[in-house]
């Protein structure tokens, strides 16, 4: 049933409980440690009244008269037998008793004039100002810490210390909480204000407890175990502990047992309710379960990421949801993701039912959960919920009547909205189509992976379906993946080709051609319909041509691809250059930006759909394979590479003999062995460079490895020059591998032995392996790359909290200014243009390109 | 209406092509309609966006902590420390550096320019000297200065002790034969005092910027000569006579807020992420930085994005106590009897109401016709 917010919280204003208002919204007073009686039920006054709430199918509250799902439980009192201290406000109690006079409860001061001018203002607009002056208060406390004598009633004043969590001590004499209590009764409303407390939520005297609110039960269930055993909850075993202390200090004291003992069980006391409280406190052990567990009581429900804030306040678990491994299916669109059947009979849309669609909803329910596309569930207008079983099916058919709503099966075309974590930024959440498949894992169109930073190697995926209207359409217009193209980073598309893709069109618009038939056959298989745009008798098409296809017919286009050369469409024809990474690229793709600016993000997505999937299937026409082989290279190139390896080796060589004869001449601020090493870097790290370039100047231009390098779709010159010729310098933080305490980095170099080898220079490539030394000194920069993952991200991942945190409330207002919560203005324009960087062409308007449309027409 | 950057924009491309006047107005139609849809739409999580745009490249930087100037102790922190160092507002970055760029007319050399770089850097009593010892006996303090060393740097045993008598006051400063000898003016003094004053001796300043503990001269592309610092302080460093004071630069953002004031500080924020990031190879659009920057700086201080910082200063309780610390934000939100009017995002979060931003933002008001009560 749709629920509507009727009510809207304004505000909450926060304050310390009262024993007044303890008492007052108490249901039950707590008088027996007992849960339950023989019978197994919750005991009349112990901590598992009924009127505290239920926790047990079956039973009624006796407050309420709800049952366990109606009865959200209420609170109930425990009567101290004496006053205890609440940990939590210890300070501030101290900060009182240094601040007021231990026989008068004045403020021990009679700078009266300028105090009672701050309290004037702070009558006036109280809430606010209690804020600030709660600074300004702390800086009265501090000035009267030492006072000695009480300027009012003369007074001697004692130095007050306390004994960390709970004891105060004056002088080295005790002050029990009763005589605390007293003294804190005494100060005015007044004198409280001007220490920074507001009167009318927080009396200083309510910091030491005489009654003990207890929370509802509701908040401390217990589990049963499969051996029907009662667990219960770590805060009702310490209430219990609480209670039963309590009721022996009672009995105590009415048998008027001698001051040590009741002195000792009121310490207890002090110690079972101060880690009720807080059991995380350093001065005093933790109370522990019988295992030796510590207990998790109050403060520890509360903090940390575990707590309740972090864990279910600020984020929520939610139902509609599926979650299952994804696989690419680059045959449906971007737009679309591939659901399970079993996933789409689970997961449901609710449909109101009316006059007209009444027929169709009918269908649904008569179809049941069993057969798709069925329906799970009927909500009746009252907002019961009716499963659809085959006992209730017949009796549903027969009342569904406009104003039910019908929770359908999953179909094709609803929308979705899928999610892949770490949801580090908004393309991480994005709606799609649902496309209801067979198979058991997600299917997602491998374009979308850039946006998730997903891949396949066992990536699972989550899949909501919105249920409102308004979710519907804020997931359509604002959420859908075409909406989605470019980023609001710095503007770039982060949809876009790659990997296969991008190889298939950069073979196809660099040399490939097909007879007509094959052309118009390999662009129908991608969905693109138009033979009229071959000529008609022509035999052989241009792969441009076939690329050119998918473009609008009034496109233009001037762009550079991956080497700087030109790429220029006119009038939807490829003329000049090969397509790759830089034109249809994720980030880069200059080319799919500029359809976006000109057709709109719905355009954009359909062609892009279909570049994609053509430069797939060109690959499956003409073939492509990468593959071992491509790292063997002819012998004359390897012979180039081994001399220019070998050079490089000579050349340090040749330093370390000029060094030695102290030859080498010092560049400037560096000694001579700095300068030794920054010379032998430089060669070295030459060497590989130049072993990249022979290999790129080989002319191997079958090589699918160097194909793909050059297209941008996968790898680099540098990973093929690793694979084949020669690995390189093994770097840590920017310098050659350091020796160790022995003046070497290996036990089989010699001692200050600074040749390429025994400084981590690994001259082999990975075909041909590498030697023992040399794998060492590249396992040293493999683990260093692993720590600093490992160390990096916990680190940016709190900044990135830390930047959410204080940035998130603010907005872009009406006015166009940017505002905070509270409407203060942080920037009158924002980013001193008003541009939406993700409406833009990498954060800038394009007005050389306009230019040129306009001139174009 | 187009911002004044793209009009000048605009009007250049129109010189350049040289169109006829319904053609410019064309184009110029055409440019405005085009900012006017890439406006930025009210209501838009801008914070977030911003929060986004960091956060999502910070997880591929590097944790590389250094990068090497030239010489090993030149080194500078970069990526993602420099980076957590610059949002956290911390009051002294844990590598100053600071580039003095010198007047052509005074950079002739290289070695015109060393010397300058040389009497830019901090020199203390103990670069100068040969030894400083105690001497038990008379429990006083000999120092001997080197006298090459001296030489080096142009400094006359005069200026030295001058300095000394300033900087070591309530102290006899004697010239003996070959050394300075410093006696404490009481004459039962505990040889730890003595100590004290040694190592307090050891630290007198005698020439240079205070803090900046080793320059390097350097040529840079355009041909001009830079004294490159680590350590900073920008306050001195405008007082050197050679220096050309507009372009100092110092990455020391509370420096520049001391002396320039907020609006440069602001900038310096923004110019050091912009370093980070470039650095980095990481692409984010200057708006997001000068938006953080604003954020930063919109109090007339310098406020960091951390738990005292801009998130600690929020007005929400809820909002406090979702981030850090929260038993601390409530038990005083209960002392003053704190009210949260909701105006931001996670207090709404928590209490599942719909968040003052985006389309949870538009508040619908329907004028029903009078009469119609219902």
């Amino acid at each position: 049933m749709t629920e509507y917010i009727y009510k809207k919280i304004n505000a909450l204003v926060f304050g310390m409980l009262g024993p007044d208002i303890v008492r007052k919204q108490a249901c039950a007073k707590i008088v027996t440690p007992e849960l339950y009686d023989k019978e197994g039920y919750p005991v009349d006054g112990g901590l598992m009244d009924v009127r505290l709430g239920v926790i047990d199918p079956g039973l009624r509250c006796k407050t309420c008269g709800g049952n366990l799902r109606e009865c959200m439980g209420h609170f109930g009192f425990l009567e101290l037998a004496r006053p205890v201290i609440h940990v939590q406000y210890a300070d501030i109690i101290l900060n009182f008793l240094r601040c007021t006079c231990k026989d008068c409860g004045k403020l021990l001061t009679q700078k009266k004039i300028e105090l009672t001018e701050e309290v004037g203002e702070e009558e006036q607009q109280p809430e606010d100002d209690f804020v600030a002056s709660s600074k300004k208060a702390k800086a009265v406390a501090n000035s009267l810490r030492n006072v000695k004598k009480c300027p009012h009633c003369g007074a001697k004043q004692l130095a007050v210390k306390v004994e960390k969590p709970t004891n105060f001590l004056e002088d080295d004499k005790r002050l029990s909480p009763i005589e605390i209590r007293a003294r804190l009764e005494k100060i005015s409303d007044e004198d409280v204000g001007r220490l920074g407390l507001n009167p009318a939520f927080a009396r200083p005297e309510w910091m030491i407890l005489n009654v003990l609110p207890v929370p509802p039960v509701t908040i401390r269930p217990s589990i049963t175990l499969e051996t029907g055993e009662r667990s219960e909850d770590d805060l009702t075993h310490k209430l219990g502990d609480i209670v039963r202390i309590n009721q022996r200090l009672f009995e105590n004291i009415n048998a008027g047992a001698p001051e040590i003992i009741v002195e000792d069980l009121w310490d207890l006391l002090q110690y079972h309710i101060t880690t009720y409280f807080n059991n995380e406190i350093s001065q005093i052990p933790p109370a522990r379960h019988r295992s030796g567990q510590a207990l998790r009581t109050l403060s520890e429900r509360i903090k940390s990421k575990e707590g309740r804030f972090r864990h279910n306040l600020a984020g929520k678990r939610v139902n509609y949801a599926a979650r299952t491994v994804i696989s690419p299916d680059s045959k449906i669109e971007l737009n679309e993701v591939g659901v399970p059947m079993v996933v789409a009979m689970e997961l449901t849309v609710p449909e109101r039912v009316t006059e007209w669609n009444l027929k169709r909803l009918k269908d649904f329910v008569q179809r049941g959960p069993k057969t798709y596309p069925g329906s799970n569930y009927v909500l009746r207008p009252d907002g019961k919920k009716k499963k659809i079983t085959d006992e209730t099916q017949e009796q549903l058919l027969e009342e569904l009547q406009p104003g039910y709503v019908v929770e359908r099966h999953l179909m094709d075309g609803d929308i979705a909205i899928f999610n892949r974590q770490p949801s580090l930024h908004r393309m991480s959440i994005m709606a799609h189509r649902v496309r209801v498949l067979q198979g058991k894992s997600f299917r997602l169109n491998p374009a979308t992976c850039f946006p998730y930073n997903a891949d396949f190697d066992g990536d699972e995926m989550n899949l909501h379906i919105p249920q409102t209207e308004e979710a519907r359409a804020e997931a359509e217009v604002l959420m859908e993946v075409q909406t989605q193209i470019i980023t609001p980073k710095n503007g770039l598309n982060v949809i876009g080709c790659s990997d296969d893709s991008i190889t298939g069109n950069y073979l196809l618009t660099k040399d490939l051609e097909f007879s007509r038939e094959e052309a118009i056959q390999l662009l129908y298989s991608i969905g693109v319909n138009k033979p009229e745009r071959f000529e008609k008798f022509k035999k052989n098409v241009n792969g441009k041509e076939i690329f050119s296809a998918i473009l609008p017919e009034d496109f233009d286009f001037i762009g550079n691809s991956k080497d700087k050369k030109l790429v220029v469409v006119k009038k939807g024809y490829l003329v000049e250059g090969t397509i790759d990474k830089a034109t249809i690229g994720q980030e880069k793709g200059d080319l799919i930006r500029a359809l976006c600016a000109r057709y709109g993000n719905d355009a954009t997505l359909d062609m892009l759909g279909k570049l994609f999937r053509l430069g797939i299937v060109v690959l499956l026409h003409h073939g492509f394979t990468t593959s071992i082989s491509d790292t063997d290279l002819p012998e004359d190139i390897k012979a180039k590479c081994k001399e220019a390896i070998y050079n490089a080796d000579r050349r340090v060589a040749q330093l370390i003999e000029q060094y030695e004869k102290k030859e080498l001449e010092s560049m400037p601020g560096l000694s001579s062995e700095e300068t030794l090493e920054a010379k032998s870097m430089e060669v070295l790290n030459k060497a590989r460079t130049k072993v990249g370039e022979i290999i790129a100047e080989s002319g191997l231009k079958e090589n699918a490895t160097i194909i793909m390098a050059i297209s941008g779709a996968r790898g680099s010159l540098m990973n093929l020059s690793m694979m084949s010729a020669c690995v390189g310098q093994q770097a840590l933080r920017g310098k050659r591998i350091e020796n160790g305490y022995r003046g070497r980095t290996l036990t089989i170099f010699s001692q200050g032995e600074v040749t390429p080898r025994a400084k981590g220079f690994v001259k082999h490539g990975y075909k041909d392996g590498l030697t023992p030394d040399e794998f060492f000194m590249h396992a040293i920069t493999g683990r260093d790359s692993l720590m600093d993952l490992a160390l990096r991200t916990p680190k940016s991942g709190y900044l990135y909290r830390r930047l959410v945190s204080a940035l998130q409330d603010l907005k872009i207002a009406y006015d166009e200014t940017v505002r905070d919560a509270n409407d203060n203005i942080v920037q009158f324009t924002y980013g001193e243009d008003g541009l939406d960087v993700s409406k833009t062409e990498g954060g800038k308007i394009n007005v050389n390109r306009i230019v040129k449309e306009i001139m174009g027409k | 209406m187009l911002p004044e950057y793209l009009n000048e924009r605009v009007s250049k491309a129109l010189k350049r092509e040289k169109l006829g006047l319904k053609d410019q107005n064309e184009i110029l139609k055409k440019i405005e309609q085009t900012y006017e849809n890439a406006k930025i739409s009210p209501g838009e999580a801008i914070g977030v966006i911003t929060a986004e745009s960091f956060g999502e490249p910070s997880t591929q930087m590097t944790l590389n902590v250094f990068h090497f100037a030239g010489v090993a102790e030149m080194q500078v922190t970069v990526g993602l420390p420099r980076l957590v160092e610059i949002f956290d507002a911390r009051k002294r970055p844990s590598t100053p550096e600071m580039k003095i760029p010198i007047k052509p007319k005074y950079a002739k050399t290289i070695e015109a320019v060393r010397q300058i770089a040389m009497s830019v850097r901090e020199t203390k009593l103990v670069d100068i000297s040969e030894q400083i010892v105690i001497n038990v006996a008379k429990g006083n303090v000999e120092i001997t200065l080197d006298r090459k060393k001296m030489r080096d740097l142009d400094i006359k045993p005069k200026e030295v002790l001058t300095k000394l008598i300033e900087g070591m006051k309530g102290l006899d400063v004697k010239e003996g034969e070959n050394s300075i000898i410093l006696k404490p003016k009481d004459k039962e003094t505990v040889l730890s005092e003595v100590y004290k004053l040694k190592e307090k001796a050891k630290e007198i300043h005698i020439r240079g910027l205070k803090g900046v503990t080793h320059v390097l001269p350097i040529k840079n592309k355009e041909g001009d000569y830079i004294i490159h610092c680590a350590g900073s302080n920008l306050k001195e460093a405008l007082l050197i006579e050679e220096a050309e004071k507009s372009r100092i630069t110092t990455n020391d953002v509370f420096e520049v807020m001391d002396i320039l004031g907020v609006e440069a500080a602001r900038a310096a924020i923004i110019n050091e992420a912009v370093k980070v990031l470039r650095d980095q190879g990481i692409d984010v659009d200057i708006r997001h930085i000068m938006f953080l920057a604003d954020v930063m700086t919109r109090t007339g201080k310098i406020k960091g994005i951390t738990r005292t910082g801009i998130t600690g200063e929020k007005e929400s309780v809820l909002a406090r106590a979702s981030f850090e610390t929260p038993l601390k934000h409530i038990i005083n939100a209960s002392l003053i009897g704190e009210r949260d009017d909701l105006n931001s995002v996670v207090e709404n979060v928590i209490l599942n109401q719909p968040v003052p931003l985006g389309t949870g933002l538009p508040g619908v008001i329907v004028k029903l016709p009078k009469g119609d009560k219902k």
